[in-house]
Parts: structure tokens; C-alpha cells; sequence
């Protein structure tokens, strides 16, 4: 695919394919994908003679296998399926790759989409392929798989030694490690989760249980000197390849980084932290007062408050802008910078910022039709299904993908027609 | 009398081989000082003593009215001594303490009903579970279940790819029967989450096949997950680890949150109910389920009221129901569970008493998790139950409950009941209506 700013970005709304057109050949079609520039939508599909493939637009691919599934678009436009002809292969383009496994799930794609990576498991042994190359180790169980953003490194939660049944005493010694592409840390904890791996690449980081009840971080091996009640996933400063992880002290969550506390233990609960772009602030999904959450900057809560969830925090590039998808009352709605959209949804996806942080978009659902907002306000068509929207480069243009009477659409439209 | 035997339990033993009178001290005045409140000490603050729980106990009730197996009796010997002590407690008194709230008490609440003050000794039985983890003194094989759910986040050491495959498997099956059928995996935007417990992949397949076929003969817009988080069971709950029940719940709620459905519907299972609709989402800070959680058992009500799913035959031989207590007590499902039942078959026989006064299986609660050791006086601490079942005179029992269906089964064995067991999905799944099968 080509890079975005050269997509036909030109205004206008086409019918890339009407998905009402018979194919004698097909028996029936799975969940539609579209693919990011808009150009392709594809599905998997059972043959008349019981088999399974992929469609793309009008066309099939040409292979036939026992089963497709995980039919997902890479960033970059590549269009991969999970296929079994025997055995077990990830499968690009319509091209399985050569080697076939026992099995293959849960493809994964660095932040461009030029590296793909799935997880393998092969005479029950397991680990990760990447770009077609499976990791050197395999192991007991592998679990909490991860691609690094740019793809150069993948690691996995990962069993190093056997345990026979109830060998409880056995677990508590350690049997969990993180292998980072295929080479285990040595040393072992009683559980990992979470492997993250730093923007750099020469860190990675994973939840760890010491014993029953002792919790810390683990990087490349090394724990945190301090541990805690509880700990969730931790992340990595951008530049400074610092940790930050939510840590429950005394009943509560604060955060902790680089194992010293930094936002005192006050909430009920924090997960889902983020340093901005900038690496200057942290930025998290908070519990401030029992059954209500919120966004926190730096330890500070936001105002407004929901009592059912908060999901998706969401960060312009630039760091200056924050959006969350809330949900009060069984009804879903978006908050960007502690502003909550005036109306709500029965779903919304989440928020996209624009490239310059200026505007912010999502999918919703209502009364089972879909659109597009921009900002808190409606596009003016729904559509039977439809994706998140994707802004042009200097966020004027929105790209929106979606499915009216059966025809798959693909419409450029002007940002500021959607907000008159 | 029965007599109470003191269960070797290589947990609880080797657990014990490591403790001191001091880490005893401590962890009790922890958990106690640090963990509990005004909630503790009013309970037994109010508890006149009266003994009226002891009737409401199917332990009491089957073990010749034992006032030892009285609900207010294990609280006597446990969190009583514990507060007046100061946890100065002996290692053999832990080791009693840890088998009577592990293994005696299947935290089934119907004591909560006959206290005059409503007094929850499933509470009170719950935190010595929870000073029993971290004495490290957990029964063996529920240990094992947990830490399964710790490593996995299901209960069965069920791998990645093993939980995918089984879905597989059974989607093949289905369309031996329906050749359209799908269980959809990963559908983002999707009505429904179905989610289940790690049993059904491991050995109880049957079921996400019945459910699959109700879900497609209904024409309904739902998906599994291909993600850890699938297993909606919790055996922490059970064994005092808060933490790692936390894990597990935001795992099972975040890859519903994920997948954009509107609703979890989760199986036949009374446990996990309990831990996904009041205390695995209550330790995050949710007060209700971010996403609702509809039980089986209610969702049959709907399909059937909605018109969704239509009744092709009646079962004509009596049956009676039994009322899980997680999904009875906790959630008042029993009317609407015997809309359904009545609707697919002729003679419902009631059990006396029933609904929400029912008697416990005995299973739950992590009873039956705690394995073999106590299989024997498990059992044995339920004849009363085989007494209810028995004056029924009807050889078929609905359970809608994993762990009532091990509980029931072991009873029936014991005491040679001749009766069948069956989920109600099942029983829906064979008289329904298929028109594409």
C-alpha cells in the first residue's frame, strides 16, 4: 500500500464494491475488513465446495484451506488471515508463508505494519514467529505475547520448567520467565506478565510475582528493589527508558517509577498509564472515588467522572491532548480534556486525533447504525457498518470507510463540513 | 454422631511445616487490622449467640446436628480465637481452622437468611480463607486451581492454543449438525460475549457446543474470545488470593470491553457469577459489571420470552430443579429459571425447600476445588441434600451449575439415588426447535 499521504485523498464518496453481488462460488461471508487507505474490503468466505478462502473486493484468493481465521489489515495495508492446509500458517496476501505449524495465532504487527509476527506452538512447544522466522527456544507454554512497536523484537511470558500436576510447592519456587525473541532471562519468578519492550529495544519489562504476594517490576531480568501488594503492566519512558507501573501500597494505587513512588497511593484504582510523546508527563485511566473513573495527569484528577467504565485513553501525538471513551449509565460517550461529548452512543470505538492534535474522531453505534463524529459532532450518513475514520496528514480530510445498502463506501469528506 | 476427622492435607501440612507462632501473629493482626472494619466487628459485635444460622447448614443439618458444624460454631473456632487471642494461635489450631473454612463452609450464604441480624458468615468464612492464604496454608489442589488461574487466567491450565482449538473443534461438530453454524471468534462490535469456565474446553465440550447451537438456531449477533480472559471462573475468590482474582477479572471484563459487545452471557456456572457480578469487579473499583453480565439461566428467559428460541418437545418424565445457590441467592434467578424449565418439560417436582431457601450441593465455595482429601466428608456433610433429592421420586436433576453438578453427582453416587444430572442448556439444546439442522 501506499504511504497515506499518497492515497486518493481527493473529495468525494465511491462505491468500491457492492457486496450484494452474487458469487456463485460462495457459500457464505464472514466479518467484512477494510483495509486503511479504504481501497479493499475482504472477508473470508466458505466455498460451494466447503472449503475456505478469502475474498477481496470481486476477488478470491487463489488458495483453498480447511480453515481461515483472524482475517486482519496490517498498518500497512497488507492483508493477513490465520490458514490451515494441513498445517498451520500465517498467510499474506494470499501467499501462506512456506513453513506450516501445529498452529499459529494472534498475529501481531509492528507500528508500520513492515514486520508481522503471529504465535506458534509446535508439538507443544511454544513461542514466536516473526516475519517467518521462529524463535531459536521454544517453550512449555509461552504466554502475554509481544511485538516491539518497530518490530525488532518480540517476548513472551514463558514456563522453563515442567510441572506435574498440584506441584504447588514446585510453582512457588519459580517456573516463569520472559524470553526475549526466543532467549529466556535467567532467572525465573513465581508468575510474569506483561512483557513490554522499550521504545529503543534494549529493555524489556514484565509484571512479576516474587511469591504469593510480593509484586514488582522485572527489567531484563533485574526486579525493582521495592515490591507491592499488587502491580499492573508497566511502560516505558520514551526516551529515557525509565518505568513507570500502578502500584497498590496500603489498600490503594499510585504509581511507582523506577520503583519509588511518585503518585501516592490515594485511588482506588490506576492502569492503563502512558508518558506523554514528550516523556515530561504520565497519564492514566484512575478510580478516584469508589465507582467512578477517570483520567489523571501527573497524579491530578480530572473533573468529570463516569461511574460504569473508562476505556481507550488516547494521546494526540503531540502529547497536549487526551481523549478516553467513557461509559455512564449503560451509555457510552467520549472525553476529551475533561470535556465529555454532549451526546451518547450505545457504543463508541476508540477516539482518533488528528495528526496535529486539533480534532478528534471515533466510530460510534447507535440504535444499530453506525458513524462517524468528529469533535462531538455527527457525519451526516449511517451506515449499516463502518470503521474508525482516518485523518489526512494536516487534518482537514477524513477518510471514512463504511457500508450503506450493502455497498461497501469509501468517502473523502472535508473536516469542517462535518462541524458546520 | 459423625465424627469429625482432621483431613491430612499435603497443603495444608507442608504449609504448616513452615510457620511460626510470630508470622501467625502477624499475619492475622494484618489482614484483620488492615483489611477489615466496621463491617467485622459488627458482626460479631451483634452475633447474640442464638445458634438459628445452625438449622439453615446443610453441614449441621447432615452431621446429626453437630453444633460444631454449625455456622456460628466455625466461627467459634476460627475468627473468634483469632480477635480474643490477638492472633496469638497455634499452628494446629490454623491447620483446623484452615480445613473448617476451606473445606466445611461452602460460603452458600442460606445462613445470612435464618440470622435474626442477617449476619454473613460467608464474610467472616471468606476472610480466615484469606488469612489462611497468606499463612500459605491452602488445601493443595484448589492451590494448584489458583495458581492455574494465575499463570493462565483459566482454571485449567488451559494453553493459548488449546482454548482456540477446542472452539475450532466444536464449530466442526456443529456443522455435522447445522452446516451454517459459527462460533465467531474475536468479533469485534458483536451483541455478545459468550464466556465460560475453563472446564467446558478441558472436558465438558458438549456444552459450548449446545450453546453454540442456541446462539445460532436464535440468530444472534455474538462472538468468543481468541484472548486469555475467555474463563469467567475464579477459584481465588475462593482461596483468599484478592489479587489475583482482580487479575482475572479485568482480563475477562477489558477483552469484553475490547470486543465492543454489549453484554457478557456467561454459562451454566454459579461461582463465577458470584465473582463476576459482585466481588471480582468490586476489588477494581467497579461497582456493577462495566459491561452487564447475564447469566444462563436468564438468558435462556429472554431467548424463550423474545421468542428467539421455540419449544419443539416437552421432556414427559418429572424432573426437579436445583437452585444454585450464586445465582438464587445471589441473584434471584429461581422464578425465571422455572419459566424455563416448565416450558420444556412436563412435571416439574419441586425440592423441599427450594429457591432461595435451597439447600447447598455442598461443592461450592471451593469445596469440591479442595479434591480428594475431603471428598469423603464432603459428602458425608450432605445427606440432607440426598434426603431432598430422594423425596422427590424423580430421576432426572436439573443443576444449572458446574460445581452443583460435581457436588450432586458425588451425591448421587454416594448415595445411590438413580438419578440422571443435566444442565438446562442441555435440555433446551434437545428440545428446541432447529430448522436449519
Amino acid at each position: 500500500m501506499t504511504p497515506q499521504a499518497q492515497w486518493d485523498w481527493s473529495i468525494g464518496s465511491k462505491t468500491v464494491f457492492d457486496l450484494a453481488v452474487n458469487n456463485d462460488e460462495i457459500a457464505w461471508r464472514e466479518e467484512n475488513e477494510a483495509s486503511p487507505d479504504g481501497e479493499q474490503i475482504a472477508a473470508i468466505v466458505r466455498t460451494q465446495d466447503e472449503t475456505f478462502t478469502v475474498q477481496v473486493n470481486d476477488e478470491l484468493w487463489p488458495n483453498q484451506f480447511d480453515r481461515v481465521w483472524y482475517l486482519r489489515y496490517s498498518p500497512d495495508g497488507r492483508l493477513t488471515a490465520l490458514v490451515n492446509d494441513g498445517d498451520w500458517k500465517l498467510c499474506i496476501d494470499g501467499e501462506p508463508w512456506e513453513e506450516g505449524y501445529g498452529f499459529v495465532w494472534n498475529t501481531l504487527f509492528s507500528q508500520d505494519g513492515s514486520v508481522i509476527a503471529c504465535c506458534v506452538s509446535d508439538s507443544m512447544q511454544y513461542g514466536m514467529i516473526k516475519d517467518g522466522e521462529i524463535w531459536p527456544n521454544l517453550f512449555i507454554n509461552a504466554n502475554n505475547f509481544v511485538l516491539s512497536t518497530d518490530g525488532s523484537h518480540t517476548a513472551a511470558a514463558v514456563q522453563t520448567i515442567p510441572l506435574g500436576q498440584a506441584e504447588i510447592f514446585k510453582f512457588k519456587q519459580g517456573v516463569f520467565s520472559v524470553a526475549v525473541d526466543g532467549e529466556a532471562w535467567d532467572r525465573n519468578f513465581v508468575n510474569v506478565w506483561t512483557p513490554v519492550i522499550s521504545p529503543d529495544g534494549t529493555h524489556v519489562a514484565a509484571q512479576v510475582r516474587l511469591n504469593l504476594f510480593d509484586y514488582t517490576i522485572a527489567c531484563n531480568g533485574n526486579t525493582w528493589n521495592e515490591t507491592f501488594a499488587q502491580v499492573w503492566e508497566p511502560c516505558f519512558h520514551p526516551k529515557t527508558n525509565a518505568i513507570a507501573a500502578p502500584v497498590r501500597l496500603g489498600g490503594k494505587w499510585g504509581l511507582a517509577v523506577d520503583g519509588q513512588v511518585v503518585w501516592k497511593p490515594h485511588f482506588f484504582q490506576v492502569w492503563h498509564q502512558r508518558y506523554t510523546p514528550d516523556g515530561n508527563h504520565i497519564v492514566a485511566i484512575v478510580c478516584p472515588q469508589y465507582g467512578r473513573w477517570t483520567v489523571a495527569k501527573d497524579g491530578i484528577s480530572w473533573k468529570n467522572t463516569f461511574g460504569d467504565m473508562l476505556l481507550d485513553l488516547t494521546l494526540s501525538s503531540n502529547g497536549q491532548r487526551i481523549a478516553a471513551v467513557g461509559k455512564e449509565n449503560e451509555r457510552w460517550t467520549i472525553i476529551v480534556d475533561d470535556k465529555i461529548w454532549p451526546n451518547n452512543y450505545d457504543m463508541c470505538w476508540k477516539p482518533v486525533f488528528s495528526p496535529n492534535g486539533e480534532h478528534v474522531a471515533c466510530k460510534v453505534e447507535r440504535s444499530k447504525k453506525y458513524t462517524i463524529i468528529i469533535d462531538g459532532a455527527p457525519y451526516n450518513r449511517d451506515f449499516s457498518h463502518c470503521w474508525n475514520p482516518v485523518f489526512n496528514q494536516d487534518g482537514t480530510l477524513i477518510l471514512i470507510r463504511g457500508i450503506i445498502d450493502n455497498k461497501y463506501i469509501r468517502i473523502v469528506e472535508k473536516v469542517s463540513n462535518i462541524l458546520k | 454422631m459423625k465424627e469429625r476427622v482432621w483431613i491430612k492435607d499435603e497443603g495444608i501440612e507442608r504449609g504448616a511445616e513452615a510457620l511460626t507462632p510470630e508470622r501467625i501473629e502477624r499475619t492475622i493482626n494484618a489482614v484483620l487490622g488492615n483489611e477489615t472494619g466496621a463491617r467485622l466487628m459488627a458482626y460479631v459485635e451483634t452475633c447474640v449467640h442464638c445458634g438459628l444460622c445452625s438449622e439453615a447448614c446443610h453441614f449441621y443439618l447432615s452431621r446429626d446436628k453437630d453444633p460444631s458444624y454449625a455456622p456460628v460454631g466455625k466461627v467459634k473456632q476460627t475468627i473468634w480465637p483469632m480477635l480474643k487471642h490477638k492472633g496469638k494461635v497455634s499452628v494446629e489450631f490454623m491447620k483446623q481452622a484452615t480445613q473448617i473454612a476451606q473445606t466445611e463452609c461452602n460460603l452458600c450464604r442460606r445462613c445470612v437468611q435464618y440470622c435474626p441480624f442477617g449476619i454473613d458468615i460467608a464474610y467472616m468464612m471468606s476472610l480466615v480463607r484469606r488469612i489462611v492464604h497468606k499463612l500459605e496454608l491452602t488445601p493443595l489442589y484448589i492451590q494448584d486451581t489458583a495458581h492455574s488461574h494465575s499463570a493462565t487466567l483459566n482454571q485449567m491450565w488451559v494453553k493459548d492454543d488449546e482454548w482456540i482449538d477446542a472452539l475450532h473443534w466444536q464449530e466442526d461438530e456443529i456443522r455435522e449438525e447445522i452446516p451454517n453454524a459459527r462460533i465467531p471468534l474475536e468479533k469485534e462490535g458483536a451483541d455478545i460475549m459468550y464466556s465460560v469456565i475453563g472446564p467446558e474446553p478441558k472436558f465438558r465440550t458438549q456444552l459450548i457446543y449446545q450453546a453454540a447451537v442456541i446462539m445460532n438456531v436464535a440468530g444472534l449477533n455474538w462472538t468468543m474470545p481468541a484472548t486469555p480472559g475467555w474463563d469467567n471462573s475464579d477459584m481465588a475468590m475462593f482461596t483468599g488470593d484478592s489479587e489475583i482474582m482482580a487479575r482475572l477479572k479485568r482480563a475477562h471484563f477489558e477483552t469484553a470491553a475490547r470486543l465492543r459487545v454489549k453484554k457478557i452471557v456467561m454459562g451454566e456456572c454459579g461461582h463465577a457469577f458470584r465473582s463476576v457480578y459482585d466481588t471480582g469487579n468490586r476489588v477494581l473499583g467497579w461497582r456493577m459489571p462495566p459491561i452487564p453480565v447475564i447469566h444462563a439461566l436468564e438468558f435462556y428467559w429472554d431467548l424463550l420470552n423474545e421468542g428467539r428460541i421455540k419449544v419443539a418437545k416437552q421432556i414427559e418424565e418429572p424432573v426437579t430443579f436445583h437452585d444454585p445457590c450464586n445465582v438464587v441467592r445471589g441473584r434471584g434467578l429461581h422464578e425465571k429459571a422455572r419459566e424455563v424449565v416448565r416450558a420444556f418439560c412436563k412435571n416439574l417436582v419441586e425440592m423441599h425447600p427450594n429457591r432461595e431457601h435451597n439447600l447447598c450441593c455442598a461443592a461450592g465455595g471451593g469445596v469440591i476445588n479442595c479434591g480428594p482429601p475431603f471428598k469423603n466428608a464432603r459428602v458425608e456433610s450432605n445427606s440432607a441434600k440426598a434426603e431432598q433429592l430422594k423425596a422427590t421420586g424423580v430421576k432426572l436433576c436439573i443443576a444449572p451449575c458446574h460445581n452443583c453438578h460435581g457436588g450432586l453427582d458425588d451425591i448421587i453416587h454416594k448415595y445411590g439415588l438413580d438419578m440422571e444430572l443435566k444442565f438446562l442448556g442441555e435440555i433446551i439444546y434437545e428440545c428446541m426447535e432447529k430448522p436449519e439442522a
